[in-house]
């Protein structure tokens, strides 16, 4: 067990390895200077800041500097915003992006594993038809479109909910479900066909003849097994929340993360840009690594090392 | 007591054909007639094949029957609501929103399909290798592919889009840089199950080489699962332009896509809702067909899964 957490945190610092030496060469690749703006800068203060900004050293002097930098967990200045280091952006915006995140994997696991439950105790029957019709919506329609609907259908008309900030609870409610909408669906639809699965299955049978009531059977012998690959669904969800929050942030103005990511896309703030995106990775690779061995745990039959010989 | 006059006739052989006996009715079928019977039952996927169809036809003779053009600016006529003129209205530039929103099927299907296709390639080609091979060779090659995989897609293609000149091409090839990974997983797992079937092992005793037997023998055999990820890789294509078109990444004006229609519409949607009600409910009606006709056709070729 130990061995095999090292071995895959490994596996990540290579992977990290790369994801910095990627971004940092496709940065420099990236037309335009940083300081590339609309008013031409006299050429004696580009000339400083570059020398201030080290980007007057060979390339490869950068990138080593830049690689030492990231091990300490610095990812240095914003080019854009003067006296603001990148954690400093980070560490601002993170907790704006975390809340609602949270929320949203909170929201898609409870309801899509609700929605696929109901559906497969009620296979073939109305109740199943409505969940996978939602399930099917929730796929089809793309989080920007539905937070727009949402938007204007609960905030603007109806006027129950506030437009966009993030100060309370309830700012939180129209983007937590557009963020969720689409992992939701997902959820739904893997817990019925594996919830099908399992109350097709013999120990369903035998808690059926031992008389057992339809509450216990379901609860305690159903959902227990079903709920597997739900969990190793949890890794690409937090993939999906990451990525969903870039727009979400944007429509409803939340000062988070991904908004801050997309505005130095849009600034060419190059600094910002790489840490973000490196930052992103960590959370990724790291929250992918914990739900395997969560896995582990709640399902006695998977073995994380592997045994010589078999497969 | 009344007996039944038995004739002479009565105990003569009654002449039974061998051939009769045999003959085969039902017409013979193979594993695409099945799929396609399976298919066709399925009324939800069916709906979806028109769908795309009729999509596919107005992308090419939606903007010509408009009698407008999907870049014409005409600023007295900006904004207006859905009229006998203006079909689906006019946007914030006076432009046509029914042509453009069919100019955009062009652009948004012709990403999609060919992000698929190109992923298509690459990845039957990287997995069938991986997997027909194993050992070493797979490892590596599949060690590559996890570190790839392990950086977010969009992640990847927004950094992509930054350093590139924006335009289709960018889009495409920007998607199919992770984009093929899946697929490669797909046939390579594929593949590692089929090669130990006993047709390889015959093709095998008759002589026939590893690129023979990969592409006449495996390949084919995965068509299956190779269809139902394609179908559903369109949806998310087309889904990933309209995100990045959506965040101001897409492609330049004045080439029209849904997203980005959808993104300028945002502007004034308080006002003019119609402008994103259109582009907003063709991207949903698209996705929502490719999907259903790729669940669809997952029940259709690999019955076992369905329920």
């Amino acid at each position: 067990m130990v061995k095999y957490v090292f071995k895959r945190i490994g596996y990540i610092v290579i992977s990290l390895f790369f994801i910095v030496t990627i971004t940092f060469f496709l940065m420099r690749l990236a037309p335009g200077g940083p300081f590339a703006s609309e008013r031409k800068l006299p050429p004696k203060i580009e000339e400083q800041m570059n020398e201030i900004y080290g980007l007057n050293d060979p390339i490869h002097v950068q990138y080593i500097d830049y690689l030492t930098r990231v091990a300490k967990w610095d990812f240095g200045p914003s080019f854009k915003y003067v006296g603001q280091s990148v954690n400093d952006i980070i560490g601002r915006s993170f907790p704006y992006s975390l809340i609602l995140g949270l929320e949203a994997i909170f929201l898609a696991l409870a309801v899509g594993v609700l929605l696929g439950v109901v559906a497969a105790i009620y296979h073939n029957k109305f109740g199943d038809y409505m969940a996978m019709v939602i399930a099917v919506l929730g796929i089809s329609v793309p989080s920007f479109i539905l937070a727009t609907i949402l938007q204007y259908v609960f905030a603007l008309k109806l006027q129950l909910f506030p437009i966009a900030k993030f100060d309370s609870f309830a700012h939180s409610i129209l983007p937590g479900i557009a963020l969720a909408a689409t992992p939701l669906a997902f959820i739904a639809r893997l817990m019925r066909s594996s919830m099908l699965d399992v109350l097709n299955s013999d120990y369903i049978k035998t808690a059926k003849a031992k008389g057992l009531t339809k509450r216990v059977t379901i609860y305690r012998h159903g959902i227990r097994n079903a709920i597997l690959p739900v969990v190793s669904y949890l890794g690409p969800l937090v993939v999906t929340i990451l990525t969903g929050s870039f727009i979400i942030e944007k429509i409803f103005a939340i000062p988070g993360l991904g908004n801050e990511f997309v505005e130095s896309v849009t600034n060419r703030d190059y600094t910002v840009i790489m840490g973000t995106t490196v930052f992103f990775s960590v959370l990724l690779l790291v929250s992918i690594l914990i739900v395997d061995i969560i896995y582990s745990f709640i399902d006695p039959r998977i073995k994380l090392t592997r045994k010589e010989g078999d497969q | 007591m009344s007996q039944l006059p038995l004739k002479e006739t009565d105990f003569e052989p009654i002449e039974m054909k061998q051939f009769d006996a045999e003959r085969i009715v039902g017409e013979s079928t193979s594993y695409w007639k099945d799929a396609w019977r399976r298919f066709k039952q399925n009324k939800l996927a069916v709906a979806g094949t028109f769908i795309i169809l009729l999509l596919g036809i107005m992308a090419f003779i939606g903007a010509p029957i408009s009698g407008h053009n999907y870049y014409d600016n005409d600023l007295i006529n900006a904004n207006q609501s859905p009229s006998a003129e203006y079909w689906f209205g006019t946007d914030n530039l006076g432009r046509d929103i029914f042509a453009r929103t069919w100019y955009g099927a062009k652009i948004s299907l012709f990403i999609g399909l060919t992000a698929a296709f190109i992923d298509i390639v690459i990845g039957i080609i990287w997995g069938s290798i991986s997997g027909y091979l194993s050992g070493r060779v797979d490892e590596y090659m599949m060690r590559i592919a996890d570190i790839l995989a392990g950086i977010p897609y969009l992640l990847v293609v927004i950094l992509l889009m930054v350093i590139m000149r924006p335009g289709l091409w960018t889009l495409i090839i920007a998607m199919t840089i992770t984009g093929w990974i899946n697929m490669a997983r797909i046939v390579r797992g594929e593949v590692m199950r089929l090669k130990s079937e006993e047709y390889v092992i015959a093709a095998r005793s008759l002589g026939a080489g590893s690129l023979r037997i990969i592409a006449k023998h495996l390949i084919p055999n995965t068509f299956g699962p190779i269809l139902v990820t394609l179908t559903l890789t369109v949806p998310t294509a087309i889904f990933t332009e309209a995100f990045l078109s959506f965040l101001g990444l897409g492609v330049p004006a004045p080439l029209a896509s849904w997203g980005t229609m959808s993104s300028d519409a945002l502007q004034s949607f308080r006002y003019y809702p119609f402008q994103l009600f259109f582009p907003a409910f063709f991207i949903c009606l698209t996705m929502l067909a490719f999907n259903v006709v790729g669940d669809g056709m997952r029940d259709a070729l690999d019955p076992k899964s369905r329920r």
